[in-house]
């Protein structure tokens, strides 16, 4: 397969087009505002809608007629513009509907700032909007695994009735790299339970399922248990003997993977968990991990442990977990090494 | 004489309180539809409120949207299936509060849908407090002594927002008589018409009584559209076939 | 001769929805419709119509909110 050098942003744009998306209703917000750009063009020529919506609460609700309308439909935000989508992400899992939601990590809470970070750990794997629902997502770590994974994203959310969403950051979006990009997916809109008028049939209400459906407790709660069994991805790097395990995920991974190997060059068993999926979080990935290992290592770009948590509960405290915070920083690979060698001088 | 008969839209008895306007309106719309021969291909985008109420008994396609944001969602889904009657059925604090900018927004980019914005000057549902369509002095629960206009701004005149756009088509009216019922259904008409035939965005307002929150009787509660609420919110067609009509 | 049998047609009524709101009875012309002392089994008073009054406008059903009223073909 030929490749092409492609911006993060752009690549995936392309490849949700090529995943039989055909609308995108959303509002600029850096660093993913190239998105809507990309589609702004690209959506028309495959007879798919863009529309630049007033604001991200309108592009969410534009979102969700689409997609209660059986089309392959997704947005694209980041930060305060993120928190904008909740409302409606709850309203479409409500409706048990699909789309796709991309979350470009920027810094911060409030209006923050626009460079890379891994602040919404919480946002995106605990919830984010109100009820009781959560979201297969998806942490790609380079411009490529952007690719393969939003097609990933809108075939789990066809497979589950669910959103679905992408947690990337400004680094994996804004990076250009090779790409291979897939054929193109025609997505076929008229499922059985899109509205598009009666048709001569039974009327059909797009509203919360739980209005219809008898002993909804413990439906939901075995959709999402079916999920949190069968969707764990993750990626393994040397931890079958590793002393101390690093955990990290999207643009910390591909840093923590230059400290392994660092690291063994000089003697010390570092190893890599690489999460992609983070809801669910991979803990099946734990079985293959050295039983003796002596620490694990949260290499998060937040300011405060987010996915230490997940660690912890994954792990079952067998050994201590600490993090490693790199704030506003993207950390040198030599200071990952620097922290894991003295977690490891103090676990003697 | 002609028969009339129930539409076969109104698949079951509307909840609605006694002697409120949104059981007219509801006729109305399913009398406008099944006459144009559109019933089967209609999705209504439904607001918050007492709208919300009809999701079971007005037999089309429903979308229910969040609060405020039902011009969005119907935008979402005349934009994917043009061939779609598509309108939304909303309240005065849905459409003109909390959705001032979704349902602005679809007039704005002169979208193709049908808005029908119900103004009984109050929020029902929640049990009765200000709406941006009450009127000054009016109490409510929110405005315990009567809206003050100083404090609160003038009620909102949708129409008078939207006739400066260039948008297909715009009416205002009401359910206070039987002359006003047969004349919104008109207006109802003209407006899906400008949608079908592709002439851009079309909104008919509603003035209707909510006796229940108003705390008035059938007689005063029509009265009051009559005699004040009009004043207020003339009724009438402000644009019609992308044309200012009104004086 | 009551004036419903010179027509074609006949207002029928529905009394389980009507909610007793007296609209119809504030809009007819001939003052043919009364509340009754009835209550449906919804708790309202229904409005009952004298055939004999009415000239079958149909604007009883224009305003009903509750489509208590048809008018029917009658043979």
């Amino acid at each position: 397969m030929s490749r092409k050098l492609m911006k993060g942003n752009d690549a995936l744009a392309e490849a949700a087009v090529r995943a039989g998306c055909r609308f995108f209703g959303g509002y600029p917000i850096t660093p993913q505002s190239e998105i809507l750009e990309y589609l702004s063009w690209r959506l028309p020529e495959v007879d798919g809608t863009f529309v630049q919506a007033e604001s991200e609460l309108s592009g969410v609700n534009m979102v969700y007629g689409a997609a209660a309308a059986g089309f392959r439909a997704m947005t694209s935000s980041s930060g305060p513009g993120y928190s904008l989508l909740q409302e409606g992400i709850s309203y479409i899992a409500s409706a048990e509907l699909p789309a796709v939601f991309v979350n470009v990590q920027r810094y911060g809470s409030g209006l923050g700032d626009i460079f890379q970070a891994q602040s919404d750990y919480w946002q995106a794997t605990r919830g984010g909007g109100h009820g009781d629902y959560r979201m297969l997502v998806f942490a790609p770590a380079s411009a490529q695994e952007s690719v393969d994974l939003i097609a990933l994203a809108f075939d789990k959310a066809d497979e589950y009735r669910n959103p679905t969403m992408i947690l990337s950051d400004a680094s994996i979006a804004q990076m250009m790299e090779p790409v291979a990009l897939p054929e193109m997916h025609e997505h076929d809109p008229n499922a059985d339970w899109a509205v598009r008028g009666k048709q001569g049939g039974e009327f059909k209400r797009v509203t919360s399922t739980m209005y219809y459906i008898d002993d909804f407790d413990t439906y939901i709660k075995n959709k999402y248990d079916t999920m949190a069994e069968n969707e764990q991805r993750w990626e393994s790097v040397q931890v079958e003997d590793a002393d101390l395990i690093l955990v990290a995920y999207g643009i910390s991974s591909r840093i923590c993977k230059e400290a392994v190997e660092s690291a063994r060059s000089q003697g010390i068993k570092l190893g890599l968990l690489r999460p992609i999926t983070l809801w669910p979080f991979p803990v099946k990935a734990f079985a293959e991990i050295n039983p003796e290992v002596k620490a694990f290592l949260s290499v998060e770009l937040s300011s405060l442990p987010k996915m230490e948590e997940d660690v912890k509960l994954a792990c079952g405290m067998k050994a201590p977990v600490e993090t490693f915070l790199g704030g506003a920083n993207i950390p040198e690979s030599s200071a990952i090494v620097e922290r894991a060698v003295s977690i490891l001088k103090e676990q003697r | 004489m002609s028969e009339k008969r129930i539409p076969k839209l109104l698949v079951e008895p509307n909840k609605f309180c006694p002697g409120c306007g949104h059981g007219i309106i509801n006729r109305v719309v399913a009398e406008v539809l099944e006459e144009m021969g559109l019933a089967e291909q209609t999705v209504g985008s439904l607001a918050v409120g007492c709208a919300c109420l009809m999701m079971d008994t007005f037999g089309a396609d429903w979308i229910q949207a969040p609060h405020g944001r039902a011009a969005a969602v119907a935008v979402g889904v005349k934009r994917v299936r043009p061939e779609c009657c598509v309108f939304t059925y909303q309240g005065d604090g849905d459409s003109m509060a909390i959705g001032f900018s979704e349902t602005m927004y679809a007039a704005i980019r002169n979208e193709n849908i049908t808005a029908i914005l119900v103004n009984n000057g109050i929020f029902g549902m929640t049990g009765g407090q200000m709406a941006p369509t009450s009127l000054p002095g009016q109490r409510t629960t929110t405005s315990p002594k009567g809206r003050d206009a100083e404090l609160t701004g003038q009620p909102l005149n949708m129409v008078n927002q939207m006739k400066q756009l260039p948008i297909g088509y715009l009416a205002r009216g009401a359910v206070s008589s039987a002359k006003d019922i047969n004349k919104l259904k008109k207006y109802i008409k003209s407006a899906i018409e400008t949608q079908m035939n592709g002439g851009g965005y079309s909104m008919v307002e509603v003035l209707s009584p909510c006796p229940t929150n108003w705390k008035m009787n059938m007689e005063t509660s029509i009265s009051h559209i009559e005699n004040t609420v009009k004043d207020i919110f003339p009724v009438g067609e402000f644009v019609k076939n992308g044309e200012r009509i009104d004086a | 001769m009551a004036q419903s049998e010179k027509k074609n047609v006949c207002m029928t009524q529905n009394h389980d929805v009507c909610k007793g709101c007296g609209y119809c009875i504030l809009q007819c012309p001939k003052d043919a419709l009364s509340f009754s002392e009835k209550v449906n089994l919804k708790g309202y008073n229904i409005v009952e119509l004298d055939q004999d009054k009415c000239i079958q406008c149909g604007i009883c059903y224009t305003v009903c909110p509750d489509y208590v009223f048809e008018r029917v073909e009658v043979s």
